[in-house]
């Protein structure tokens, strides 16, 4: 009988410290068994962030550091011009990415950097306790945002995956969510698609997955799988943004 | 021996990075060291070396911070406003045990302040302006010779201590020329089984090893840091034995000795010279490594002998300090400095020192 | 022990640094120490342009000059300025096409170089600086026309050696 479900090998045999219904330990597992069905664990290099994930190494069985906060695609782009034939990815959160990190990412971009950076879009600071982050929406509640997220006050929640497609040097973009077992493999095939783009060395990969915050978001896990669907993927529409696949000679 | 040639101090210090078997170079434009990365740009990529413009200085640092853990042999550059945006990741790199060779080719400031020759980066360099415990070793030239013999060697201090390394030059060695003597060219590793061997630390991927390379700076537990925190204060102590280097020049015994560094030591030279002529005994501690400040010429200063020490410097009082540190009373301590970009003339220093010595007697 | 501190002063464009830079290159060439500071920076955009030179048969301790053995000025802001600079008895070269002041010190050697005249007189336009760096070698002799010479020849290569000839005419071209 075909099994269901089996572990990767891509992930080391121990509990994660995240919380129940956090997204970070499925994309954990799309991420490393799509590296592994490549064969790459071997010659793989990640760069984790600060936030929940910057532990993400005691999980993810390859050859890992830290980063300063924000900074990861910067480490990401040194060490992939000392190993430019390894496979090198950033693995950043919201807060990560989108506020501190903005310089760091759109310049990788910009530079064309043959790495891929795995944006975990949760709509919150999850480490910190909840304060609200670039990606909040309107009307969400955080603890720096109490009666909601006010553009005229907090501005109006930025769309990454959108911003770095108009970069020339971006060569695979697309933002898919973790929310439905559909999601997840389709998620899959994104994750599958941008580590393609780094290993034909056409320019800078990224996947955005809308994910959850349930202990941030004072919701349940199936709750916080709902409220993602009505209210974070109409903000931030699925979908591939930029795919230069087909396009070289 | 190699021949003299005649070189721009910023040139200069890219050929000692490059024959001292760095392979990477990352560098923003700032002054007075821009023709650093203008250099690197045309001559990394002729020695099979890369080289990238980052979009400023914290990527700078954190590029340079990836290839040091992935293996590679990194020379970054900045001026001082530049040096206080890195500051994060030396911080990080010295936690992380990763080493990173760093020029500051030093500015005025605060703030923008100017372009012209300071020494005011004095603390930034030697007490770091990033969070935390750490030490980084600081060697600071006086000559364009010694500059390109410190540089060429820092990458081999930086790689045994796992530890950045900063020198400190001045916008004025970074444009003067002056003729040197080049350093036979290093052969750097480049391949991942060298770089496996003799950097068995550094991520290459796991597929030629028996473990997985893990490089961090984050630790949960109070216990866990606090251990690694007195790892590093173990090899610092070490550091702090090995690496201290000085020179002394001048009368025995003097009755005034200066303290000065890099481009000051240079003009105290002349007054030191000019006094001993005048019949006066003058001599001076020139440290080369800042951290570690060298305390034994100051130990082996006479308070019977010597009548004053003066820290001769381009800040106002941040040598003294260590100066002061180092005396421990045991001898008036004085001050002769210029900031804002100006260096004093011979003749200025003279005549205040002159003035210092007719106040104590 | 023989030391020669020299300054070089003009608009940028004059080739001021040019001129430094082939005396400290034939210094070097005949064994001798030397520092060349140039002025940098802001300045450097279409202002001023200056820089220190010196040679010297010992170490050079500092790379910085506040009098000068040998003043060489451009144009008149630098005559204004620098004058005073110029130890007694030391020389003063003042680019007389441009300049059309007398040095107002009569404690210094002024030597005036129609530079930009004769220039133009060999067909060398771009040749003013090495006109005048051509008097100041023979004047001072702290370095030789021979050795300006092989300095040129071991700088202007690649693209630069088209101006090699036109460069050593002009050196060559004045007459005390």
């Amino acid at each position: 009988m075909k099994p269901l479900y089996e572990p990767t090998e891509g992930l080391l045999p121990v509990d994660t410290s995240y919380c129940a219904g956090c997204g970070h330990g499925v994309a954990h597992k799309i991420i490393m068994s799509c590296i592994e069905e490549k064969g790459r664990l071997g010659d793989t290099i990640g760069v984790s962030p600060i936030g929940c994930s910057v532990v993400a190494h005691q999980f993810m069985n390859v050859e890992m550091c830290e980063s300063a906060h924000g900074r990861a695609p910067a480490v990401a782009t040194g060490i992939k011009r000392v190993h430019p034939n390894h496979l090198v990815f950033s693995y950043q959160g919201d807060g990560d990415l989108a506020s501190i990190g903005v310089t760091e990412v759109v310049h990788a971009a910009v530079r064309g950097e043959k790495i891929t950076t795995f944006f975990i879009n949760n709509a919150i600071y999850g480490m910190t306790g909840g304060q609200m982050s670039p990606t909040t929406l309107i009307g969400q509640r955080s603890t720096t945002s109490i009666d909601g997220r006010k553009p005229e006050i907090n501005g109006i929640p930025i769309r990454m995956s959108e911003l770095l497609a108009t970069i020339d040097g971006a060569a695979y973009i697309e933002r898919v969510a973790l929310n439905t077992p559909a999601n997840i493999r389709k998620a899959k095939k994104a994750v599958m698609n941008a580590l393609e783009v780094q290993e034909k060395g056409l320019g800078f990969s990224l996947v955005e997955f809308i994910s959850t915050c349930p202990t941030n978001w004072g919701l349940t896990p199936v709750d916080s799988l709902k409220w993602a669907a009505e209210n974070m993927i109409p903000y931030y529409p699925l979908g591939v943004f930029k795919d230069t696949r087909g396009d070289e000679k | 021996m190699s021949e003299k040639v005649l070189m721009k101090g910023n040139e200069a210090f890219c050929e000692a990075a490059i024959r001292g078997g760095c392979r990477f170079y990352v560098g923003y434009p700032i002054t007075p060291q821009s023709e650093i990365p203008e250099y690197m740009s045309h001559e990394m990529p002729k020695r099979g070396g890369t080289f990238v413009q980052s979009e400023s200085e914290l990527g700078s640092i954190n590029i340079s911070y990836g290839i040091a853990c992935a293996g590679g042999n990194v020379f970054v550059s900045s001026a001082s406003p530049g040096i206080a945006l890195m500051q994060e990741g030396m911080s990080f790199a010295c936690s992380a045990e990763v080493p990173i060779v760093i020029l500051n080719v030093s500015r005025s400031g605060p703030g923008i302040g100017g372009i012209q020759p300071a020494q005011a980066d004095y603390f930034q360099v030697t007490r770091g302006g990033g969070n935390g415990d750490y030490k980084i070793p600081v060697f600071a030239p006086s000559t364009m010779q010694e500059a390109i013999d410190i540089i060429y060697n820092s990458f081999e201090i930086a790689d045994q201590l796992r530890n950045p390394v900063i020198i400190l030059a001045d916008g004025m060695m970074g444009q003067m020329m002056e003729p040197v003597v080049l350093p036979e060219e290093k052969q750097p590793y480049k391949t991942e089984a060298e770089i496996t061997k003799y950097k068995p630390w550094a991520l290459t991927g796991t597929k030629n090893k028996d473990h997985r390379n893990r490089i961090v700076s984050y630790w949960a537990k109070p216990e866990e840091l606090e251990h690694h925190i007195i790892h590093l204060f173990e090899k610092y102590a070490k550091a702090e034995k090995e690496l201290v280097r000085y020179e002394t020049i001048g009368a025995e015994d003097p009755e005034i000795v200066f303290v000065a560094f890099g481009t000051m030591a240079r003009i105290v030279a002349e007054v030191i010279e000019i006094l001993n002529n005048e019949g006066i005994k003058a001599g001076m501690i020139r440290p080369i490594s800042l951290w570690p400040f060298p305390k034994a010429p100051f130990e082996a200063l006479s308070p019977e002998k010597t009548k004053v020490v003066i820290s001769t410097e381009l800040s106002m009082g941040q040598l003294l300090a260590d100066v002061e540190n180092s005396v421990q009373g045991r001898i008036p301590t004085r001050l002769i400095n210029r900031v804002g970009g100006i260096v004093p003339t011979t003749n200025e220093i003279l005549e205040r020192a002159k003035k210092i010595l007719g106040e104590l007697k | 022990m023989s030391q020669t501190k020299m300054f070089f002063s003009g608009s940028g464009g004059q080739g001021v640094l040019l001129m430094g830079k082939m005396i400290a290159y034939a210094a070097m060439a005949d064994g001798k120490e030397v520092t060349f500071l140039p002025s940098y920076g802001a300045e450097m955009r279409g202002g001023t342009a200056n820089c220190t030179v010196i040679v010297s048969d010992k170490p050079i301790s500092s790379p910085l000059i506040h009098t000068a053995d040998v003043l060489v000025v451009m144009n008149l802001p630098s005559l204004t300025k620098f004058e005073s600079m110029v130890d007694p008895d030391k020389y003063l070269f003042i680019n007389s096409s441009m300049i059309d002041k007398k040095a107002t010190r009569d404690d210094i050697k002024a030597v005036y170089v129609d530079a930009y005249g004769i220039a133009e007189k060999i067909g060398e336009n771009r040749g003013a600086n090495m006109v005048m760096l051509g008097a100041v070698a023979q004047t001072t002799n702290v370095v030789t026309i021979d050795g300006i010479i092989r300095a040129m020849e071991h700088e202007l290569t690649g693209k630069k050696a088209k101006f090699l000839a036109g460069n050593i005419k002009a050196l060559t071209s004045w007459q005390p």
